[in-house]
């Protein structure tokens, strides 16, 4: 028989962390600290809204770029929260998620030997959506030292003749590092300068914990060579909803519709027309969550101090970084061991880049008691780690 | 600071105040300070359990009763209400808009200890015009908890 198989998607790599993923999931008495999404419901007048489309008996497709009135309410949106004013009717497209956006984009933007700048560690779709979009990956290693922001100097030292694309993933999954104003003024120049477009992913810019996120679309100059990414998984607890959208020059979000016109039609109609209540009346809920999410930031940060586990403070998403080198351990070996000894599962930083070896992902999108047993175990671990080195 | 405190233990009093300060990037003695100042201005008012009784063998029924009375000249509701709450088995008073004055919650052990209540100690209240009694059957939700099902996290344990 012929191979059935594409050798392109032959070609890429299934998640460097597979094998700690099956050893999860067969351990159903484990509490995990593990989870990339939030541990709040969907806010119910935003469910309420979903279930009374379905009364009213809106089953039907959308147009394709999503419907008009959410376009509309995404516009407002962006408008209050990053200052940066879009056309509705053809610089907005509602996607399936977040991820669906960036798939799209890439589609739409590279020709074949393109070259997309990835800094990681980050989140694993990149990659691969790059390479089925015949772009060539190039990855810019984060460093802790510099609370894994991305510096000008790292993106010129990346850029070449063929970059068409940098990836901007700010507030960071799995770090939880920001990019401020002037971090993002300093990218912007280079970006301008050599001539890039930016692929901004901002699906976690309502959880950030020092001050108001910016967006770099909103910097001069930039809102015409940026595509961003923004979706209601994070900012409202709507992951399983899968409703996101993308913004940009008209020019691509065209070609980006195209695509989604012939892939998949439009996005979920009844995610839709919650998606408009949670635009018009959840800017409350948003505040609890990113309070409280806050809250619980604090709390992990100072239990990482306690047991001594060395930790940059970061400002956004839900999730910190530890940093587990001294234990001389892989990512994969440590977390591995913990889930056996103590029955708590953490992602390797590993399964976000080579460059997160050393390094775990902790999600805090918990409840304090399960932050507090889950934590509570990781101290016992650690202490019985040094332990065992002080014994050798 | 103090409405972060109070949001926060407002749902859950039983935190301790080394998280508590954590939690709100504060100090230890800054929250205790706060919170010994707001209970002298009773702004917090007291610390008490949200129990399910219907889930123990105790027998309890609690009625919500509406009470229409005669506000007294120069005190206005005020006295009438201390005249109720005043009795134990009252569990809260609240003067409300609408269509009557008053609506007391009442904790019995039967039924027929809050008729008595009603009729032997309400009613025969000299502003008290006219009552009407409602029992509890069922209860829901309360102070912002829900009772009839137990959350219980369904994501999976892991996901990027």
């Amino acid at each position: 028989m012929r191979n059935p198989l594409s050798d392109k998607v032959v070609s890429i790599s299934p998640s460097g962390i597979r094998k700690f993923f099956d050893i999860v999931s067969e351990m159903p008495d484990a509490i995990s600290l593990g989870v990339g999404e939030p541990d709040f419901d969907t806010p119910w007048h935003i469910r309420d809204e979903g279930i009374y489309a379905l009364e009213k008996g809106r089953t039907f497709y959308t147009s394709n770029a999503g419907l008009k009135e959410l376009r509309q309410e995404i516009v407002r949106y962006l408008e209050r929260r990053i200052h940066t004013s879009y056309n509705p009717a053809d610089e907005v497209l509602i996607t399936v998620g977040g991820s669906e956006g960036i798939d799209m984009a890439f589609r739409a933007m590279l020709n074949p030997g393109d070259e997309v700048l990835i800094p990681q560690p980050s989140y694993v779709s990149y990659e691969p959506c790059a390479v089925l979009a015949d772009g060539v990956p190039v990855i810019i290693e984060l460093k802790a030292e510099n609370d894994f922001r991305l510096t000008k100097q790292e993106l010129l030292d990346a850029i070449t003749d063929k970059t068409k694309i940098l990836v901007l993933p700010f507030p960071n999954n799995p770090t939880g590092a920001i990019m401020e104003k002037k971090d993002l003024e300093e990218i912007a120049q280079v970006v301008i300068e050599k001539d890039i477009y930016v692929l901004s992913d901002e699906i976690y810019s309502e959880l950030s914990y020092k001050g108001e996120h910016v967006s770099i679309a909103s910097l001069p100059g930039m809102k015409e060579r940026t595509i961003l990414i923004n979706g209601f998984s994070k900012a409202y607890a709507m992951t399983g909803w899968r409703l996101g959208y993308a913004c940009g020059p008209a020019e691509i979000i065209g070609q980006m519709t195209k695509i989604h016109q012939y892939a998949i039609m439009c996005a979920p109609t009844n995610s839709q027309y919650a998606a408009v209540e949670a635009l018009r009346n959840g800017d409350a809920d948003v505040a609890v969550m990113r309070e409280s999410y806050d809250q619980r930031r604090r709390f992990l940060m100072n239990a990482f101090r306690e047991m001594g586990l060395s930790c940059f403070e970061p400002y956004g998403a839900f999730y910190a970084f530890p940093c587990i080198r001294e234990f001389g351990m892989t990512s994969e070996e440590f977390a591995t061991r913990f889930l056996e000894e103590e029955k708590v599962a953490v992602v390797p930083g590993t399964a976000f880049g080579a460059c997160g070896e050393g390094f775990l992902r902790i999600s805090y999108a918990y409840s304090l008691e399960q932050l507090k047993e889950a934590l509570g175990r990781l101290g016992h671990f650690v202490a019985r780690l040094r332990a065992e080195k002080g014994a050798r | 600071m103090r409405e972060k405190i109070l949001t926060f233990i407002e749902n859950n009093s039983r935190i301790e105040l080394k998280d508590l300060a954590v939690m709100l990037g504060s100090s230890e003695a800054e929250i205790a300070n706060e919170i010994a100042d707001m209970e002298k201005e009773g702004i917090i008012c007291g610390y008490h359990t949200l129990i399910d009784w219907d889930k123990t063998s105790e027998e309890k029924v609690t009625a919500l009763i509406e009470v229409k009375v005669t506000p007294q000249r120069g005190l206005g509701f005020d006295k009438v209400a201390e005249r109720i709450y005043n009795y134990p088995e009252v569990n809260s008073v609240y003067l409300i808009s609408g269509g009557f004055d008053f609506l007391v919650m009442l904790e019995g052990k039967t039924m027929r200890d809050v008729a008595q209540f009603v009729s032997d100690k309400l009613s025969p209240l000299d502003s008290v015009l006219s009552t009407a009694t409602h029992f509890i059957l069922k209860k829901y939700k309360d102070h912002g908890s829900i009772m009839a099902h137990e959350s219980k996290d369904e994501r999976m344990l892991m996901t990027l």
